[in-house]
Order: structure tokens, then sequence, then C-alpha cells
């Protein structure tokens, strides 16, 4: 016994040895190749702090621009939520065919999950790029580029959630009789719904942040706002831009979790 | 259906089920189309409802305010397909080697991997004052709002405000997506710690252990298979972020190779290829991250 | 005429796993036939068979005077909503109403728009009600199902295959995740709808005793094959033996108690 005891003992300890050690070598390796010096960012830290608390406020000018600010903001918020409604949709009929819970046909089944594959691994940098020589510096760029990544990721989602909640009542329904569009409308919708508006909730939220990203790569929306006082040094405009993002995501959040606890 | 409801019978068959014997729908209620009513009577149904028209009608009002800048749609889908078709059906590498692809391919890898690793240390240490079952309620409150705000500010935003004082390299990119990662993990973190029974802290402190003692004793050995699923998660994530914030910002990586493709070299094969070296590269990370999952737990 | 006819059935899985070999049965009208045997004997996949949510490898599958083994579509929805089915796990839409899923039981008999919508009759709705009634769940109607024990969620489940107006009801463990109450009042209720509405039941069972006092047949089923079929009173210590592949001893059942049970 006491020596089962000791062995444990030392098996954690060599574990806990290993994780640790490993991370260190994964910690140095990095570094070197990044070329990142832990002393550079321990040194630069307090002085971009001190940098954000004094130079990085808005300033009277840039309140002169609020009206401005806000005007862009409203429409990267109403772009994620319009992206997220539709991908929303598309990603949930797509997921229909790519569950196996539904038993659609094997070919359509990986043709589904192939899809959903690419649009989520391909970057939305990249969408936003390839977009951008097509449509220019235009409100869509933006909107099919955040909705490829957001198709992807949620139809995924989707399929997981379909096949892990639905499977049980679509098999009873199965075995009323039903068709597959009684099945969709009585069994998957009612018992898929909390998780699904969940998902869309938490992807506004996100397209909110990637949309500000897209925007500095494609010159719209509130991320060439940033882009643009930034580059002109305009820092109390910028970090005004930034305020403005804060507080809508954090509205944002706070209205999805209300809306998750009473619609679970 | 509707959520106004006419009683179909009187009030008494409900309070008595005795009287109800002989009458036969004397439970069931009508709705206002004077038909029988089904649906059950929830909050959250109502909720889901006016959630669901809510978004259709953000949505309508966002396409009709948005501005299209008078482009000829189908001339830009007709172009657009072309430019997918040279991206994703032939890619090819000009400007570069297959080493220095894959070397850039590795600074990514490493800029996350820093992050991840910074990340996961601080939101280590602040979730245990930030998880209201083990640390002070108030001092919960505050650093969970702290770390609401730090994540509300997209990564690519913190990497650019470093980089002022910092200079536009790795310092500012990996600080960056560190802040991102930080916040993120500290939520995380604190619910799994938020979920531990409360017997179990209970028992501990019952036996005179310190917040320390609790911490190693129960926290990390019951929370331990959680903690290693969402770092490697958000590895995934920052693998991903840092490939953008190298096209965004210029941070370096091979997100920077795919930026100057597109937007500096207009060489659509190029991107291609470099495309399917990142799609590639975030299969792999998703098959290990997988892996390891089913492993801890 | 017998209502259900299994020929030479066999299932295979991935053309290697046998989960069904020769399976040969009749079964008559106003049957209650309990299926035993050892989990992964091949009793659900047997059961699955007869409302074709598993098809079938080999052999014939004859129901109510009709070859069912490879009808599809729209025909096949049609056989289905003559054989209601219980779950162990109730499979019920947990956010709908209680009258909601049963009115699910006449979803095979309705057009499409009126099922994908959920619009039913007042006459359908007030038939659920009934049956509801019935059942004891006469104040439940409007609760959401995840408000419910266990015990009523099965009932609803029993609600809604009767809802189908079926000629045979398969029941696959129905109660396999309730307490002993519970799983008396359900064994009842199968037993009387049996009896009253003259529905032929078949359900699967791995507590021994509780087949005995139910059903008027036994069908013990070992490795994909039938190796009992015939009257409970019949069933000895050595056949529970082959169909469990242990020692009689070792089960906890009481065969004599079951014997002069209710029955």
């Amino acid at each position: 016994m006491v020596k089962d005891k000791q062995t444990i003992f030392q098996k954690r300890k060599i574990a806990y040895f290993t994780v640790f050690s490993s991370i260190l070598a994964l910690y140095i390796l990095s570094s070197i190749v990044t070329e990142f010096k832990l002393t550079d960012g321990v040194m630069a830290f307090p002085e971009a702090a001190s940098w954000i608390v004094h130079k990085f406020v808005p300033d009277a000018k840039a309140f002169t621009r609020f009206p401005k600010i806000m005007d862009r903001l409203l429409e990267t918020a109403l772009l994620s939520v319009a992206v997220t409604s539709i991908a929303t949709v598309v990603a949930f009929i797509f997921s229909l065919f790519g569950s196996r819970t539904l038993k659609s046909h094997g070919i359509l089944n990986q043709a589904v999950r192939m899809t959903a594959a690419f649009f989520r691994n391909v970057p939305d940098v990249v969408w936003a790029m390839l977009l951008m020589f097509s449509f220019g510096q235009n409100i869509l760029t933006g909107f099919l580029a955040l909705f490829f990544s957001t198709f992807g990721m949620l139809t995924r989602s989707f399929i997981e959630t379909i096949d892990e909640v639905s499977s049980a009542c679509v098999e009873a329904l199965d075995a009323t009789g039903a068709n597959f569009a009684q099945i969709v409308f009585q069994g998957v919708i009612p018992s898929t719904v909390t998780a699904l508006i969940t998902w869309a909730l938490y992807m506004i939220e996100t397209n909110i942040r990637s949309a500000t990203l897209i925007g500095i790569l494609t010159a719209t929306g509130i991320g060439y706002l940033f882009d643009m006082y930034y580059k002109r040094l305009e820092f109390g405009s910028a970090s005004l831009v930034v305020i403005c993002i804060v507080v809508l995501v954090i509205i944002i959040e706070n209205i999805s979790n209300k809306l998750r606890k009473v619609i679970s | 259906m509707s959520e106004v409801v006419i009683k179909y019978e009187n009030a008494a068959g409900k309070q008595n089920n005795t009287t109800c014997q002989d009458s036969i729908t004397c439970n069931l209620e009508k709705n206002i189309f004077g038909k029988i009513r089904i649906a059950a009577h929830s909050k959250s149904n109502l909720a889901i409802k006016i959630l669901i028209i809510s978004l259709i009608a953000i949505s309508t009002i966002a396409f009709l305010t948005f501005d299209y800048k008078e482009i000829n749609f189908a001339e830009a889908i007709m172009a657009t397909l072309h430019n997918v078709k040279t991206v994703f059906l032939e890619p090819a590498l000009r400007r570069d080697t297959v080493m220095g692809v894959a070397y850039q391919l590795f600074v990514t890898f490493c800029l996350g991997m820093l992050a991840t690793i910074f990340g996961a240390l601080f939101a280590l240490i602040c979730s245990l004052f930030c998880a209201k079952n083990i640390s002070h309620p108030a001092a919960a409150t505050v650093i969970k709002s702290f770390v609401a705000v730090v994540r509300a500010v997209p990564t690519v935003l913190w990497v650019l405000i470093f980089a002022v004082s910092a200079g536009l390299g790795s310092v500012a990119a990996v600080i960056g997506l560190t802040f991102h990662s930080f916040a993120y993990l500290t939520k995380v973190y604190a619910e799994s710690i938020e979920e531990i029974g409360a017997g179990t802290i209970e028992a501990l402190r019952a036996n005179g252990a310190n917040f320390w003692q609790i911490v190693c004793q129960a926290v990390i050995p019951a929370t331990l298979s959680y903690i290693v699923a969402w770092t490697f998660m958000r590895f995934e994530i920052n693998f991903a972020n840092a490939v953008a914030v190298g096209a965004a910002a210029g941070a370096g990586g091979i997100g920077y190779n795919l930026y100057m493709a597109g937007s500096m070299y207009f060489d659509l094969h190029e991107m291609g290829f470099l495309t399917y070296v990142v799609v590639i590269a975030v299969i792999i990370l998703e098959v290990i991250s997988t892996k390891i999952k089913t492993i801890v737990r | 005429m017998p209502i259900l006819e299994f020929k030479n059935v066999s299932k295979i899985y991935d053309n290697v796993t046998k989960a069904l070999e020769d399976i040969n049965f009749t079964v008559e009208e106003g049957e209650f036939i309990s299926i035993i045997g050892p989990s992964g004997a091949g009793k659900s996949t047997l059961l699955r068979c007869i409302n074709r949510l598993i098809d079938a490898s080999q052999g014939e599958i004859i129901f109510d005077g009709q070859d069912i083994t490879h009808v599809k579509g729209k025909e096949l929805r049609s056989i289905r909503t003559k054989t209601g089915m219980i779950f162990q796990h109730y499979n019920l839409v947990d956010r709908l109403s209680v009258i909601e899923n049963v009115l699910h039981g006449t979803l095979g008999k309705k057009s499409t728009i009126s099922g994908m919508f959920g619009h039913y009759t007042e006459d359908e709705k007030t038939r659920a009600f009934k049956i509801l009634k019935e059942l004891g769940l006469g104040e439940f109607v409007y609760k959401r199902c995840d408000e419910l024990s266990g015990g009523q969620k099965q009932r609803v489940g029993i609600a809604r295959a009767i809802m189908q107006q079926p000629k045979l009801i398969l029941c696959d463990e129905p109660i396999a995740s309730l307490d002993p109450k519970a799983s008396k009042v359900i064994m009842d209720q199968l037993v009387s709808i049996n009896k009253n509405k003259k529905i032929t039941c078949i359900v699967n069972l791995h507590q021994v005793d509780v087949a005995l006092r139910y059903s008027t047949r036994i069908i013990g089923v070992a490795s994909g094959k039938i190796v009992y079929d015939g009257l409970p009173e019949n069933l000895n210590q050595e056949t529970i033996h082959k169909i469990y592949q242990s020692n009689a001893n070792d089960l906890i059942t009481d065969v004599s108690g079951g014997v002069h049970g209710e029955r």
C-alpha cells in the first residue's frame, strides 16, 4: 500500500515536471522564433499602459466626431446582426443535411460537412481581401466575408447540436410515420431552438469584433474609422472609437446573457 | 399560437378534479381564435418569438439602410466567382520559397503559442480571485467587469494600441493577443471553478484548509480537464487571430504574407497557396485538439 | 391471420457484426409478448426491424398481411402510422407541451403543411385530451414535458402511441429508466391497453420477473438468435440460464413468484 502510494506521488511529480518543462521548452522555442524578448515585453508594458492612460483618452476634437463614430458603429452593429441572422437560417438548413440524425444521403451528408469545414477554416481576412477585388470598399465586402466564416462556424455547431439534442425525438417522430418536413418543424426546431439562439447571440457578439478587423482591411465600417484616426495619429478620436466598441459589445453581451437565462 | 387565453369552462374545475370527471374537456383552454389551445404557456416561448421578430426587423432595417454605393451586383458576383476560382483552384507560389512560407507559418504558430502561455498563466491566477465560490464576491464582481471590458476590445485593436509605444513587431503582437486570451480564459476558467460542488470546498474549509490549500487540493484537480480543453481551444483561436492580426496590423507571420499577396502584389495565386497552408495548419490543430480533449477526459 | 410474421430475418451491421440471425416467429392479434435477453442480444434491433427504423439485411417481414421488407417513402410512413412505439428514454420533444407531444401521434396521417405548423383539428385535440385523462395526466396538458417526472413522461409516450390508433405497439425497454412504483404503473397501463383497446404489444424487457408477470408469451433472445419462444409458465431456470448465458442463480429473478403473480 505504502509503496503504491509513493509511486503514485512520484508518477504525479514526473507528470507535472514533464508538463512544466515542455511548456517552458515551447516558450523558449517560440520566443526565439518570433524574436520576442520577455524583458522587452515587461519593459514595454508599463510604458504602454502609461501611454494609454495619458494619451489614449478622448479629447475635445474626438467628441465633435462622436455623431460620425456613432453612425459607423450603428452600421457595424446592424451588419453583424444581419449577417448572423441570415447565416443562422442558411446554416440551419445546411446542417439538416449534414447531421446523421436525419439520415440524409451519405454523399450529401459528406458534401455539407466538407463545405462547412472549408468555410470555417478559410480565414475571414482571406475572404475580405478576395472580395475587395470584386466588391471594392463596399459594405457588401464585409457582409460576405463575415457571412462565409459565420456560416461555416454555425453549420458545424448546428450539426453537433442536432445530433446531440434531437436524435431521440427524431426517432420517435420517424416511428409515428411523420415525414421529413414534419420531423424538422415539430421535432428538430423545438428541441434545438434554445441552442440555436445561444449560438446566434454569441456570433453577433463575435461578429462585431470581427467586423472591426475586416473594416480595417476593407476600409469600411467602424474599423476604417479607427484605422484612419490611428494612422493620422489622432489617438483621442481613435480611443473614443474603442470606447464606443467596448460599450456596444458589453451591452450586447448583457442582453444576450439575460435572454439566455429566459429562454433556457 | 396566441398568448391571450379565455377559460373554456369554470375555474372550479381546475381546483377540484373530482367534479371534472364527467365533463370531457374541462381542463382545456381556448385561444383567441376560439380553438382549443395546445401550446404551453411560457415566458421562454414568448421571449423566443420576440427575439426572432426583432432579429428579422433589425436585419431588414440593416439591408434598407446600407450604403451600397450603386454597385453592379451581377458584375461583382461574376468577378468574385472568377477570383474564387483563381485563389482556390490555381494556387501557386511565386514570390517566396516553400521553406520561407513554412517558416512564416511557424512564426504565426509561435505567436499564438506565446499568447496562449501568457494568457493562460495570468488567467489561471486571476480566475481564482474571480470565481464566486472561492473568492470574495466584491472582488469577483470587480475582476469580472474588468475582464469583460478587456474582452470587448477586438484583438487587432489591442495590437495596434500596443504597437504605438512598443513598435510594430512581435512584442506588440504577443501583448495584444495575450490581452484577449487572458480575458477570455479568465472568464471560462472561473466558470469551470464555479461549477465545482460547494460541498468539496466546504469540507476542506471545515478542515481548516487555507485558500492556497483549497486551490491546490480541490480547485486545480477538479477543473484540470476543463482548463486543458479550454486552453487548447484558445490556442486554436489564437492561431487564427495571429493570422488575422498579421494581415490587418502587419504584425508578422503568414498573415503578413497573405496581406502582401492580397493587398500589395494583387497576386491571387499566391494568396491561394498561403490560404491552403493556413487551412491545413488549422485542420491539423483541430485534430490534435480533439485528440487531447478525449485523452484528458 | 397473424398480424406480424418474421421469416428468416437477419441483420448484419457493416458487413461483419451479426445482430440478428435467422429470426422466425409469428404474432397473433391481441398477444402481449415480452422479448427478454441480455443487453446487446439484439432485442432493440429486432423491435426496430418491425417498424423499419432499422432495415433487415435478409428475410421477409410481413405486417398486417403486407410484405413491408422493402416498402419506401409514403407507403413506409403509412405502415409506421399503424405501429406505435414507446422508448426507454421517452423520446419526447421536451420544450413542447404534453398535448402537443401526444398530437405528434397524428402526424403520419396529416398533410405536410398542417403537420409542420402543428395545425390539428378540434377532434384530434379532444381525443388527445381524453387519452391523457385516461392515463391520469388530465392536469398536465399544458405543462412542458421537461417539467414532468420520468413516469409521467413515459405515460405521455404511451399517449402518443395510442393517439396513432395503432394495431401494434412496440415498447423498447419502457421501464428501464423508472423506479419500481412508476414501472408498475406503466406495465399495468400497457396491459390494460392491450386488453381494452385490443392492441397487440411487443415489449423489450430485461427484467425476467416483470416479463413473467405481465406477458402472454415470452421470446428469449441471445446473441441474435431466438432461444425460447413460448408461454411464461414453461420458462424454467435452465432456459433463463441459456438466454442470459450465465448461472441462473446469479440473476436477480424470482421465477416462482412471477408465475403465481398477478396474472
